[in-house]
């Protein structure tokens, strides 16, 4: 009946434990198995996908000459290649293999032992049926490029880029900001060592500049991604810096000599707290270490009638250029990292803590450039309206594990809100509550450190903080930011007065995280952070092969975590590279030539372009390297004649008999 | 544009100087209002803390009343406005408390099948008229008033405003009728509500912290959008006054006998006389600006 | 060899249970099943999955066959708009559903047995909700009775 020859499945049924056994009668199924026309060998067996179980797949073939294998376990996901390897092993072409999930899609989520087990008989039988038809096929081998993408400077994305680079692979590492560095370079300490964060950064983003295996590409997008594993072509959109590169030495008097004498303009690497000229530099390491204009402000952009001192000071180097355009470059790569990161909550979308309305109420990345020595205040902390605090509220959770923002806990913030209150404590002498819900110190010296700030007197207050408000009930209130709070320890509503509030913002997604998503065709938690192909056993593959993820992008993290997630991500990269080829599934469509009518039906279908028609033959042709399986033109096709290997019509059809024969 | 107008009982009982002005207000501004026939408690306030089922009952009665009309429900009262929302809101999300009360209301002769809009009047005006139309109507521009709004706290709890509509947003309605705004940060406060009559110290001290912080930031009037609200921090003020011996004395009229004020209708017409507190005050130091356009 | 048929339930009182058959894809629908496991979210057992590498292959044919060979319901699972894997497989789907519609509906298939769903892989929770609703709305419909079936048919495949 299926045009193989005499069939002889061989089907087996893992307990995977008591993960399947516990809720499906695999005893059962395995008896029932073998009444199943076909079927020569039917087993249930403790762990498939352990070497004696694949071993009895192998053992199997050969003593009872089968050839056809279903088995029944978890998600394909997971152990698919496992098996077509074991059936491989024992000879036969690996795709004459089936697999049923009956693990991930039957025994986790019923509770219905006998509702369960029917459910993975008519998989089962579905399976055995399909298997009939598999044909043997070939994977197809295509070489591996080693030049690797890496999409975001900051830490994650500097230390992907340092490894790679350092393994000998050439890496384009693209970054949309003038300056690499990422929020890593904004911080002032890190907590719980309190080392300097610029002091660790800075020499690694020096590196990084230095490096010969290294392209560094500022104010720069990625537009484009075309390809496949191993083969991408990646387009990079360059916006001018109005700066030459090559000609810049980096001496910055161009900065000195602008005809705005004072800075004028907030600056957005103090996040507003200090000013900057039209042209000027992020931070004084920045990297690459060269000045930028910005369109907006420059009065030669403005009016075109600057005196242009900047140009006059440059002089022969000539590094300014006011006409410089964007640019493209269009690169081939093997793989890809996302270090894209993470934006801080908007403080301004509770309007209940007044953030934005009194002006001594900061947020905490504001409070780190405030307490950063090359900060706006070069260190001292001097409010908004010029007094320096006697007394400062710390607002924990604030955007995170909230129903009405963020439900997520942003992990970092209890340890930067304790280092904050150290810092402050530090460099002010003021008096410091904490206002928290838990405090979370699950990390190496973490715990430490809090009894460290419990020592040193900070307060600490178990409530998350209601609203700020400015209304005084009693004298000493007055002209403060007064925290509501209900403190449930002593199971009382309290009034705080402080001087200063710094509100711990927590960690979320950019806003264009789904832009980037879609771009790199990978998928997305429904918070928007960037999903993992899985959360234990792959934390840094996509589901798209090729494209690995590092940093906060995939989730909030911690300098560590993100350094050894790039870690990571690099090695899975490197792996990949030396590899040298990698294998496609050999899912592609093809034509039955006499069938087709040449309606022409299916080419518009074919996102990829991969269908043509050929004039001499009134036929439509696929290009098979173009192909990427997904089987919307076999589906379209009027007479039939466009079929899809592993996806074949009477497969599918097979399936649905089978799922449905027990009626 | 015609509107079911569902009163409550404050607007047919003591705030009757309330309904006066809106229905002055409504009209001047080519609004109409149709009262519900038969209409019924909304099931607020005490009936709601005794017996839910019993209060959303009542509340689902209004709505189904009020789906016949086919019309948009204004109610006036904060109180009003929450409850209607909040047995729509449960009606939808629990189907056993919509069996029961669906049988209920089927003892009746009624249905509800949950397409009425519930409105407050304010967001009628500032989303049908709109700030700018307002202004250009405004004849008598309240010059020189220190004008705090006052929303109370139903108006935004535990629903929000429709359309991503804001308090602030709302705010600017006072600059429209010409006064000056005052930035009060207790507008979406407690007014007290019924804890005066109940546990007095704790609704006695949230009516004065409105009516302490309100003279704090030298406000003439402070307008409220609520006849419950009204009526707690009104008549609150003598007692303050006698006991504290602190003045705290400053008139709280509703919304529409402002923005009626404005539009130069007539103040009989507003109910303007049964201000426990009068706004006679304010309109003798600023009458000339009163009298100036026209 | 006569395939063994399955015992019927013992106890309890007999309830209608629907037989769902779901085409998911390979990328989003099929991974947020994948993720409802490894949650362990509880859903009705009703439903078989049968894999597509995407929601445009999914050709009406299948879904007809479901029908003609007894399904009472078919839910078909992609990526949401936009997020396709292969760019716009799902929109190509959309539009064959719609016209599929169309066409149950002549056949006297109520409504509630056919479905598209964009449930992204991670939207467990959609998943199980989709599911759950569908058996409902279906067992309510009470079995699915074509006036001709399947072996009215001559096979559709034929292989030597």
């Amino acid at each position: 009946m299926n045009g193989n020859g005499n069939l002889r499945v061989g089907l087996y049924i893992c307990h995977c434990g008591t993960n399947i056994a516990g809720t499906i009668d695999v005893k059962a199924v395995a008896a029932w198995g073998e009444t199943l026309p076909g079927v020569v060998v039917s087993r249930e067996y403790k762990y498939m996908c352990s070497d004696p179980g694949q071993q009895l797949i192998v053992d199997d073939v050969r003593e009872q000459h089968l050839n056809r294998i279903v088995v029944a376990s978890c998600s394909p996901l997971l152990h698919e290649q496992t098996f077509r390897g074991a059936t491989a092993k024992a000879g036969l072409n690996p795709f004459f293999f089936h697999m049923v999930n009956v693990r991930e899609h039957d025994s986790w989520v019923h509770e219905d032992k006998q509702a369960a087990t029917e459910k993975a008989k008519d998989l089962i039988r579905a399976a055995v049926r399909r298997v009939a038809f598999h044909k043997p096929l070939e994977k197809k081998r295509v070489p591996i490029h080693p030049d690797v993408l890496i999409v975001g400077g900051g830490i994650a994305g500097i230390h992907a880029a340092l490894t790679l680079a350092n393994a000998g692979k050439h890496v384009y590492l693209v970054e949309r900001e003038p300056t690499i560095g990422g929020h890593m370079a904004k911080f002032d300490k890190t907590f719980p060592t309190l080392d300097c964060a610029a002091c660790i950064l800075t020499p690694k983003m020096t590196a990084v500049k230095k490096h010969p295996n290294i392209t560094l590409w500022t104010l720069s997008d990625v537009t484009q991604i075309e390809g496949y594993v191993g083969n991408f072509t990646v387009t990079v959109k360059r916006h001018p810096r109005y700066i030459i590169e090559d000609l810049c030495v980096g001496c910055l008097e161009c900065i000195e000599a602008c005809v705005y004498k004072q800075a004028k303009y907030p600056d957005e690497f103090n996040l507003g707290l200090g000013k900057r000229k039209p042209i000027y530099i992020p931070f004084p390491q920045a990297v690459p270490q060269l000045p930028v204009i910005d369109r907006e402000t420059c009065i030669e952009f403005k009016s075109g009638r600057c005196k242009k001192t900047c140009v006059e000071v440059c002089g022969d180097r000539k590094a300014i250029d006011f006409k410089q355009q964007e640019s493209t470059e269009t690169i081939n790569v093997g793989s890809v990292i996302l270090a894209t990161g993470f934006q801080v909550f908007d403080a301004r979308r509770l309007p209940y803590y007044g953030y934005g309305k009194f002006p001594n109420v900061y947020t905490s990345l504001e409070a780190e450039r405030l307490i950063n020595a090359a900060g706006p205040t070069q260190g001292e902390v001097i409010l908004r309206d010029g007094r320096k605090p006697k007394t400062v509220g710390i607002l924990h959770c604030i955007g995170s594990r909230d129903e009405n923002t963020n439900r997520w806990c942003s992990r970092v913030c209890c340890m930067y809100s304790l280092k904050l209150a150290h810092l402050i404590k530090e460099h002010t002498g003021a008096e410091i509550f904490n206002f928290y819900i838990d405090i979370r110190t699950p990390g190496k010296g973490f715990e430490e450190f809090y009894q460290r700030l419990l020592n040193e007197g900070v307060h600490f207050i178990r409530g998350k903080g209601a609203e700020i408000n400015t209304w005084p009930l009693d004298p000493s209130e007055e002209g403060k930011l007064i925290i509501r709070v209900e403190d449930t320890l002593i199971g009382k509503i309290r009034r705080i007065p402080v001087d200063m509030v710094v509100l711990s913002v927590g960690l979320e997604p950019h806003a264009d995280a789904g832009d980037v998503r879609r771009l790199f065709n990978i998928s997305c938690s429904s918070e928007g952070w960037f999903l993992e192909r899985h959360p234990k056993l792959a934390p840094v593959n996509t589901f798209t092969d090729g494209i690995f993820l590092a940093g906060c992008c995939q989730g909030p993290k911690d300098i560590p975590d993100s350094v050894a997630q790039a870690g990571a991500a690099a090695a899975e990269s490197l792996a990949l590279i030396d590899s040298k080829f990698v294998e496609l599934e050999p899912n592609t469509a093809y034509i039955l030539e006499e069938a087709c009518s040449g309606c022409k039906t299916c080419i518009p279908l074919c996102p990829y372009s991969a269908i043509s028609f050929v004039e001499a033959k009134k036929k439509a042709e696929i290009n098979e390297a173009l192909c990427k399986g997904c089987g919307t033109c076999v589906a379209a096709c009027p007479s039939g004649s466009i079929r899809q290997n592993l996806f074949e019509d009477e497969e599918i059809f097979e399936e649905i008999k089978g799922v449905l024969a027990h009626a | 544009m015609a509107y079911t107008y569902f009163p409550g009982c404050c607007m047919h009982g003591f705030a009757r100087h309330c309904q006066d002005s809106l229905y002055a207000v409504f009209n001047a501004l080519g609004l109409e209002l149709r009262e519900l026939k038969d209409w019924n408690c909304c099931g607020a306030t005490s009936y709601i803390a005794v017996d839910e089922y019993q209060a959303f009952t009542l509340a689902a009665r209004n709505l189904a009343l009020a789906e016949q009309a086919g019309l948009e429900v204004v109610a006036p009262c904060n109180a009003c406005f929450m409850v209607l929302k909040k047995a729509q809101d449960y009606l939808a999300r629990y189907s056993n408390l919509r069996e029961r009360i669906e049988a209920a209301l089927a003892r009746g002769g009624l249905q509800y099948s949950g397409t009425v809009q519930v409105r407050h009047p304010l967001e009628i005006v500032i989303e049908k008229i709109g700030i700018k139309a307002l202004r250009e109507k405004v004849k008598r521009p309240l010059k020189g008033w220190n004008v705090a709004p006052y929303y109370g706290c139903l108006l935004t709890r535990p629903y929000t405003l429709r359309n991503g509509m804001t308090l602030e947003a709302f705010d600017q309605l006072i600059p429209a009728l010409g006064a000056n705004l005052v930035d009060f940060e207790l507008k979406d406060r407690c007014c007290g509500g019924s804890l005066t009559g109940t546990i007095e110290e704790v609704g006695d001290r949230l009516v004065y912290i409105l009516l302490h912080e309100a003279k704090r930031h030298n406000a003439d009037v402070l307008v409220t959008v609520c006849p419950l609200c009204q009526l707690n921090v009104e008549t609150h003020q003598k007692q303050f006054i006698r006991r504290d011996r602190e003045d705290v004395n400053i008139p709280v009229p509703y919304f529409t006998q402002l923005i009626g004020l404005a539009l130069g209708i007539p103040e009989k017409d507003l109910g303007l006389d049964r201000l426990l507190v009068p706004l006679d005050r304010v309109l003798e130091e600023h009458p000339a600006e009163l009298r100036a356009a026209a | 060899m006569p395939e063994a048929k399955p015992e019927t339930p013992a106890v309890g009182p007999k309830r209608f249970e629907p037989r769902i058959v779901a085409f998911f894809c390979n990328w989003c629908t099929y991974l947020a099943a994948d993720l409802a496991g490894t949650s362990r979210m509880k859903y009705a057992p009703n439903m078989r999955v049968i894999r597509t590498m995407c929601s445009g292959r999914v050709d009406p044919q299948f879904v007809l066959d479901a029908f003609a060979h007894g399904a009472d319901g078919v839910l078909i699972g992609g990526c949401h708009p936009g997020d396709c894997h292969y760019q716009e497989g799902n929109y190509k789907a959309l539009r064959r559903v719609h016209l599929l519609k169309r066409l149950l509906r002549e056949m006297g298939i109520e409504e509630e047995r056919f479905r598209l769903e964009w449930i992204s892989a991670a939207e467990a929770d959609r998943l199980k909700t989709a599911v759950n609703d569908m058996v409902e709305k279906v067992r309510a419909l009470g079995p699915l009775r074509l006036e001709t079936t399947a072996e009215f048919f001559p096979e559709e495949v034929k292989v030597a």
